[in-house]
């Protein structure tokens, strides 16, 4: 027999002029993993903050029953107080403390504050034994990576008799094997008795832990699927509110001559500098082409992109760019930009954008020569080419004049797009493009770069999602370790042959 | 059956922002207008309390006198600021070039070198060198700012003392020197009697009577009046007529005619003085220069990037080391002038001179609306910061308020402003 332990009765949540949440219903069972999806801005963050208390009971409306009690939080330390952990998407955990000090922050074992390490050490191997994490209580959270980080947190959860779980887009950073294990310790969690809420864009891992899920759209909620009705196709209609045929925009290559051109391309290490990061790699490509480089986390994708465009990851960089078959310096940004190659990066919020800046700004930052004369910015042509680019790449905002920061993600991405494509480049990397992003926002991304392939720029996509890369390039590169381990026409490849190459590649490494 | 295009799914909610931002436009522009009233509320307040004496227009040519090296300084500070750093030396670099000028005018015989005009362009150059030795370590080093100009407070003051032979001062300066600082522009068309003063049974004038206009100055005002009025008009008739809205126009009326109102009092408190000060008119230059700089040339727009995403910024292909030293080097020219100022007022230079000025130069910055972080900030915001603080130290000087007590409230107001500023910045 199962009792309802959470349930969310008419929430509505107005901000000075936007209404986030209206009439939210959610209702979870005990012991079961209940998945909350939505696009981006669809108030899936604003119902997890009124659970937790970070929003106050009274700056909303409607009732929360938790374990059949009325709650009125004032604060999270209210709802941690009755059981409601939320773990967020940004991880909270101190960089330079130990594990053991960061699962205890704030409630730690003492006496008369002083601190019993003894009794913290041995209480925080038992929860990382927990959550399957072999690390000394004692490392530095900054020694670890992310994926035991959120493990981390997890235990950091549980030290606090954690009954309802919440988690915020846990896998958004991890490794494909991390968020596997992840998952698993959900599932075991479940065994163990324990309700979880988890919010993810991730429609498989859904699939394969979710009991029922809860799809919200333009903060109200549409549905709540058992486990029988889950399925992808069933999600996205109920996301997007129309069926999703196809998830990608056809398209009809036009490819041409070798545009760009990498040989024989090293990197090492910015710190550890006898590891080599990057090991000679040789790619190409076309005019009109899109090239995907597949590969998992860590195989050196994005280093390698950075150390192409302006030395701007490692040192010791050696090799040849060649452009239009003449060999040309990108060793600074601004040459790399000069000779037409631009890089879109898989991190737009650190490495994007200027969040306490709007729109206009950030679309001409790149390329501030387009709109000024003699140094001099001419503001109405700087106005009408940041309208211009926000119509072309369907950009949503009141004005041209909104902060970056305030935008949801596709849009801030969009308007990364946009910054690049005034820049007018002939080659364009894009790192991730997609990451992060709703359903909605993807098909627009992968409908502007389909725009500039017919346009003739020549488009490197790198991306973890095997499916994007198969659904939009012409070719597929597979990297790891720092290696190119295979290439194919994307027509022939599939999701088993990539990994079969990367698998492959790890043998002939090892 | 949507191969076409996507939907737009969230067009309800942007829908709903569009009221806001009409609003957030508004209130944006309500902070600077905010202080400017404030720094009127705080005269009127003062102009009451000390019986009328602030408005007096030798107590304002004081005023500006006293005040203008913070107001310089203050400049270059907001660009550090903005670009997210800070600059703690500027007050001990502005002592060593009051001190290195002095010795070059006054002890080293240096002839043709002592000349007042070289001496001055070579210590700007000396500031700018010395912005340069610290911005090096900043911008390529990645030595946090604070630490370096930290230093470089310790060792200029120190150089300063040791350049004046330890507690003795230097001077007198020239008086071609002195005039930067307590000048007033030459009345090149002649002066114009309005009242003519009253001569007492002695035959002698009595002093302050009559009204005798400084008409140099009077036509400088009108001609900066009117270029502000025609060059407000002409960039909203190019805004209207390439179709974007422009603000309200009773809006533009009102703020024109107020800034103008303000403008020609204050020109004709000047002209019934003697005219107006130099350094006023060194100022409002060098003010003109950077809100045209911040607000309308690249590098200006490269800097507020900079402040406000590093990273970005240099992915973007701004220089971010080479901009940042050049940030640097402008605060040590400005610091360098500040220091000219200061000796110009003192007529000598001595071993205190800008001492902790570097704090009223940063509260000033703080005042005017910069952000800590980086990014945000504004010129005019600074500058009138700059005379909030300007016009409290005279006010409460008038009105015999112990300098300790000065300090207190000149504190109490920083954190006000700053307080002000984060309680509005959540609540939008």
């Amino acid at each position: 027999m199962t009792s309802t332990i959470l349930e969310m009765r008419d929430i509505t949540k107005t901000f000075p002029g936007v209404k986030a949440l209206s009439n939210v219903n959610l209702s979870v069972e005990e012991g079961e993993i209940h998945a909350v999806v939505g696009e981006n801005g669809a108030g899936k963050s604003t119902l997890m903050k009124v659970l937790s208390g970070v929003y106050p009971s009274g700056t909303y409306d409607g009732q929360i029953i938790f374990q059949g009690q009325e709650c009125q939080f004032k604060g999270i330390q209210d709802s941690e107080h009755k059981g409601i952990v939320i773990i967020h998407q940004e991880l909270a955990l101190v960089p330079m403390l130990s594990i053991a000090e960061n699962i205890f922050l704030g409630n730690e074992h003492a006496k008369y504050g002083v601190i019993d390490w003894d009794a913290n050490e041995e209480r925080t191997s038992a929860l990382l034994k927990k959550v399957g994490l072999r690390e000394d209580p004692k490392t530095l959270i900054t020694n670890i990576g992310v994926g035991k980080q959120q493990l981390v947190e997890i235990a950091k959860a549980l030290s606090k008799e954690v009954k309802l779980l919440i988690l915020d887009e846990p896998t958004a950073s991890l490794s494909e094997k991390d968020s596997q294990a992840l998952l698993d310790l959900l599932l075991e969690f479940k065994r163990q008795g324990m309700t979880s809420i988890l919010i993810s864009h991730k429609l498989n891992e859904i699939n394969r832990v979710a009991d029922k899920v809860t799809v919200i759209r333009d903060g109200r909620t549409i549905e709540t699927l058992a486990k029988k009705d889950i399925s992808e196709d069933r999600i996205i209609t109920s996301m997007v509110g129309r069926s999703l045929d196809d998830r990608y925009p056809p398209r009809e290559p036009h490819v041409g001559e070798v545009v760009f051109e990498v040989k024989n391309w090293s990197v090492y290490h910015p710190i550890h500098a006898e590891r080599q990061v990057i090991k000679g790699i040789d790619i190409n490509v076309r005019k009109g082409e899109v090239v995907g480089i597949a590969g998992l986390m860590g195989a050196g994708r994005t280093e390698f992109a950075m150390s192409l465009f302006g030395r701007s990851y490692g040192r010791r960089i050696t090799g040849e760019v060649l452009l239009n078959g003449k060999p040309v310096d990108v060793s600074s940004v601004s040459k790399a930009v000069q000779h037409g190659i631009a890089y879109v990066t898989e991190d737009r919020k650190t490495y994007g954008l200027n969040l306490i800046d709007h729109i206009k700004h950030n679309i001409t930052l790149a390329n501030l020569g387009g709109v000024s004369r003699h140094s001099v910015i001419d503001d109405l042509r700087e106005l009408a080419v940041a309208n211009d680019y926000r119509k072309k790449t369907n950009i949503r905002a009141s004005s041209v004049y909104q902060l970056t920061g305030n935008l949801s993600g596709g849009n801030q991405q969009k308007v990364v797009l946009s910054k690049w494509l005034f820049a007018d480049p002939d080659l364009l990397i894009l790192d991730e493009p997609t990451r992060g992003i709703d359903v909605g926002a993807k098909y627009e991304i992968y409908t502007i770069i389909a725009r500039l392939a017919s346009e003739g720029k020549a488009i490197v996509v790198i991306s973890s999602e095997m499916p994007e890369l198969l659904g939009i390039t012409d070719r597929i590169y597979v990297m790891n370790e720092g290696r190119i381990v295979g290439e194919m026409p994307a027509a022939d490849a599939s999701q088993e042959k990539i990994m079969r190459a990367i698998v492959r590649g790890e043998g002939k490494a090892a | 059956m949507s191969t076409e295009s996507a939907p737009a799914p969230q067009g309800s909610v942007t829908d709903e922002q569009r009221p806001r931002i009409a609003v957030s436009a508004l209130t944006t522009n309500l902070r600077e207008y905010g202080l400017i009233i404030a720094l009127i509320v705080i005269m009127l307040f003062f102009q009451f309390t000390t019986s009328g004496t602030l408005f007096k227009p030798v107590n304002l040519s004081n005023l500006v006198q006293q005040n203008s090296f913070i107001i310089v300084m203050a400049l270059g500070m907001l660009l550090v600021i903005v670009s997210g750093y800070i600059d703690l030396s500027v007050g001990s670099v502005a002592g060593f070039i009051g001190a290195l000028a002095a010795n070059m005018m006054v002890i080293w015989q240096l002839g043709p070198l002592s000349n007042p005009l070289v001496v001055s362009i070579v210590c700007l150059i000396v500031g700018g060198l010395i912005g340069a030795a610290q911005g090096y370590w900043i911008a390529y080093h990645r030595i946090p700012s604070f630490i370096v100009t930290l230093a470089g407070m310790l060792i200029f003051r120190g150089i300063c003392q040791a350049l004046l032979g330890g507690g003795s001062s230097v001077g007198p300066l020239p008086d071609g020197f002195k005039a930067l600082s307590s000048g007033f522009i030459p009345d090149v068309i002649g002066p114009l009697t309005l009242i003519p003063p009253t001569v007492n049974a002695a035959g002698k004038t009595i002093m302050g009577s009559g009204l005798t206009l400084h008409m140099t100055t009077v036509v400088l005002g009108l001609i900066a009046v009117l270029a502000y009025a025609y060059f407000g008009l002409r960039t909203r008739r190019k805004r209207e007529r390439h179709g974007y809205e422009a603000e309200p126009f009773p809006l533009f009326v009102v703020k024109t005619l107020v800034a103008s109102a303000l403008a020609l009092f204050l020109v004709y408190e000047f002209a019934s003085y003697r005219g107006l000060p130099v350094v006023l008119l060194v100022m409002g230059v060098l003010i003109s220069l950077f809100v045209f700089v911040t607000k309308r040339m690249t590098i200006g727009r490269r800097i507020y990037a900079m402040g406000g995403n590093p990273k970005a910024a240099q992915l973007s292909g701004i220089n971010t080391e080479r901009l940042t030293l050049l940030v640097f080097v402008n605060m040590g020219v400005l610091s360098a002038l500040g220091g000219l100022i200061i000796a110009a007022r003192l007529g000598q230079a001595v071993p205190a001179a800008g001492l902790g000025s570097e704090l009223d130069v940063i509260a000033a910055v703080f005042i005017g609306g910069a952000s800590a972080m980086g990014g945000v900030g504004q010129v005019i915001g600074a500058v009138v910061g700059g005379f909030i603080m300007g016009v409290m130290n005279n006010g409460m000087s008038i009105m015999g308020v112990n300098v300790d007590w000065q300090q207190v409230v000149k504190g109490l107001v920083l954190l006000g402003a700053v307080i002000f500023d984060v309680y509005n910045k959540n609540k939008a």
